[in-house]
């Protein structure tokens, strides 16, 4: 059962992270590899806000505001002159956009771990299950940053439009949508999450290195696949499972060693059953 | 006819640089080696270079003329060596002669990383967008985990393999030879121009009658057969066979040799790849720890300069001013426009949009693709 819960927190924080991705591809058709290393970023912002003794909330906050700014400056450089290139090429200049944030943090930082101490947290015993309060935490704010995506998406005007645009971006401009602007709201808005994602992670596991984004962030990208790529109830749902998964392979002796296999193997399996995922969207193409 | 003869003409010159250029290299070294002047450090750089040549060529093959993305190449390689060295280990018992050894096994390695191109591909190929990038990325990852805690394979240890030695670049030269005539051949084949079709436009391409998804699924069940082979050569280059050698960062090597060449250019493919190892090897003696880090810098600047600067759509006329190539053609065609025959770079100027504001214009200039012949008759009917 604990396995379950803990499970139940680390795809929460899958699902945080496979938001960003499903948000950016539904909105700039792209996938942002760099997703992964903006969490990265995120926790080194964390690790330096400590090293000069500050508070963790000042600590988060920067994390979040320095993640937000980045996420806009990649599309804006790297990402922006490509519009209406082939996806191939944005593909590959994301792929580049990833390395070059690790390589920087190495330089900076170097290769080995540091330790980021998030404060410690007590052990509850609820019905005769130990719960760890970081796993509540990451539970309650989680569901409650999903919430609130969901009710933004559908109930406010950059909301709709970010629909809008998702759903034809020439139809969208035509009605006036500023298409640019939603896609820089877009990824301002996923960095964000993926700040909120690194705050969770290090919660979790206490230390951070410049490899630390690049595999949860593969396995958040599965995780919105799994769910559909481009639908965001699609992300959180296929987050949590891969979540649930990823603990229940590591907690049996025998699957632990190929829990990544498994995780993968996974994603293999739904493209061939149902390739737009749990809950995609079918689109028809025309010419 | 014309025409015809001088397209002849200049594609002659683009098949043979290739194998001119590897077949001197080969011969050559191979003098250097019999006479003894080849020193060991080079021949075991001249190996790596052997295979990261058919690694990017064919990795170019899904990326540059399928325009897929392929992220675990490595993945392939992998396979083709730590099943293809298996074999050759089990084939070291009944077979005496090491080259025949290498022969079968890189046979064997390229078929079973083949079969497996073909597993990965079917569900990933039949579906439109970026999952091929997906599914081999997960693709790579998979492969290393199970070789990893497999014992038959030496699990963490990795697969002990039986050197070659240093000849061994002599026949992995030669399969770089058998590479290049594969890929060239299919490229300039009905079906390489069925896979370009694909490439430019899917629909267009279907509507034309041909099987997109045979075509894709072809193209990278090639590519994964010679990773393969480029695997089972490095399982004869270096022993153990490690699973960690290769990673995702493998994978993103060989990428960053096509996109370095030229994505769709062998020649550019051949010349990345043997400038990377290159420099890879001079750095891995000099750069350590830390610095380490500084290629990986390297790498991602080349991806994202040289992919913005030739894809993105606002820099198009600064690509047209720098591109030799062109500019020779445009010289030797001279200024008037409807000389320039068969020079495809040119298709995607025809404007396929219907412009407004040249449309509403009054002053319209005269068309200097337009056939002047017509003309007369015209003004002839007139005087009639």
């Amino acid at each position: 059962m604990s396995t379950i819960i803990d499970g139940l927190s680390l795809g929460a924080i899958y699902a945080l992270i496979a938001l960003g991705y499903t948000m950016v591809y539904g909105i700039a058709k792209m996938l942002n590899f760099a997703h992964g290393d903006i969490i990265m970023v995120g926790s080194y912002v964390i690790f330096s806000v400590f090293a000069f003794g500050g508070h963790p909330i000042i600590a988060i906050a920067s994390s979040v505001v320095v993640c937000t700014l980045l996420g806009v400056l990649i599309e804006k450089v790297a990402y922006k002159p490509l519009r209406g290139a082939s996806p191939l090429a944005v593909l590959i200049t994301a792929i580049g956009v990833s390395y070059l944030l690790q390589s920087i943090a190495q330089l900076i930082f170097g290769a080995k771990s540091q330790p980021v101490n998030m404060g410690s947290f007590d052990v509850l015993n609820i019905a005769g299950i130990d719960i760890n309060v970081s796993t509540i935490i990451t539970l309650a704010v989680g569901a409650v940053i999903m919430a609130a995506l969901t009710l933004f998406v559908k109930f406010t005007r950059t909301g709709r439009a970010m629909l809008a645009v998702s759903e034809d971006r020439a139809a969208a401009q035509l009605m006036g949508v500023n298409v640019n602007r939603i896609i820089m709201i877009t990824f301002a808005i996923g960095s964000a999450l993926a700040a909120c994602a690194s705050v969770f992670y290090l919660m979790q596991i206490p230390s951070t290195s410049p490899t630390l984004g690049s595999m949860p962030g593969i396995k958040a990208f599965t995780a919105a696949v799994i769910g559909g790529i481009g639908s965001i109830p699609g992300a959180m749902i296929g987050g949590i499972l891969l979540g649930v998964i990823e603990k229940i392979a590591l907690s049996i002796p025998a699957l632990n060693p190929y829990t990544t296999a498994i995780e993968f193997s996974l994603l293999i399996l739904i493209l061939l059953i149902k390739p737009i995922g749990l809950l995609g969207k079918k689109r028809r193409e025309k010419v | 006819m014309k025409y015809f003869a001088s397209v002849k003409k200049s594609f002659k010159l683009k098949n043979y640089i290739n194998y001119i250029l590897v077949g001197a290299i080969l011969l050559c070294t191979t003098v250097l080696q019999y006479t003894g002047l080849l020193r060991r450090s080079n021949a075991n750089l001249l190996t790596q270079i052997a295979f990261s040549i058919i690694l990017a060529v064919s990795l170019n093959l899904v990326v540059g003329f399928l325009g897929e993305l392929s992220l675990g190449h490595a993945g392939f390689m992998c396979v083709g060596a730590y099943l293809g060295c298996y074999i050759a280990n089990m084939l070291h018992a009944v077979i005496p002669s090491k080259l025949v050894v290498l022969i079968l096994s890189m046979i064997i390695g390229g078929l079973i990383a083949a079969v497996f191109g073909f597993i990965i591909g079917l569900p990933a190929l039949r579906l439109k967008g970026d999952y091929l990038a997906i599914v081999t990325l997960a693709f790579g990852e998979i492969v290393r985990t199970i070789f990893k805690n497999l014992p038959a394979f030496g699990g963490p240890l990795g697969l002990n393999t039986t050197k070659y030695g240093t000849s061994l670049f002599i026949p992995a030269l030669i399969m770089v030879l058998i590479t290049l005539i594969a890929a060239q051949n299919l490229v300039h084949s009905k079906h390489g121009r069925a896979i370009t079709a694909t490439r430019d436009n899917e629909i267009a391409a279907k509507a034309m009658g041909i099987n997109v998804t045979y075509y894709k699924l072809f193209v990278f069940v090639i590519a994964a057969f010679f990773a393969g082979i480029a695997g089972v050569i490095y399982g004869h280059y270096a022993t153990p066979v490690l699973y960690s050698f290769f990673s995702y960062n493998y994978s993103i090597e060989i990428l960053v040799m096509v996109v370095l060449g030229g994505m769709g250019s062998i020649t550019g493919s051949i010349l990345a790849a043997t400038f990377i190892t290159y420099i890879n090897f001079v750095l891995q003696t000099n750069l350590s720890g830390d610095l380490a880090a500084l290629k990986y810098l390297i790498y991602a600047i080349i991806l994202i300069v040289f992919i913005i600067f030739n894809n993105a759509p606002a820099l198009a006329p600064i690509r047209d001013k720098m591109d030799i190539g062109k500019l020779l053609r445009r010289k030797k065609a001279g200024s008037d426009p409807s000389n320039i025959h068969g020079d495809d770079a040119d298709w995607h100027r025809i404007p396929t949009k219907i412009r407004m504001d040249e449309l509403l214009s009054l002053d319209v200039t005269p068309d200097p693709y337009k056939p002047v012949a017509p003309d007369k008759n015209k003004s002839k009917k007139e005087e009639k």
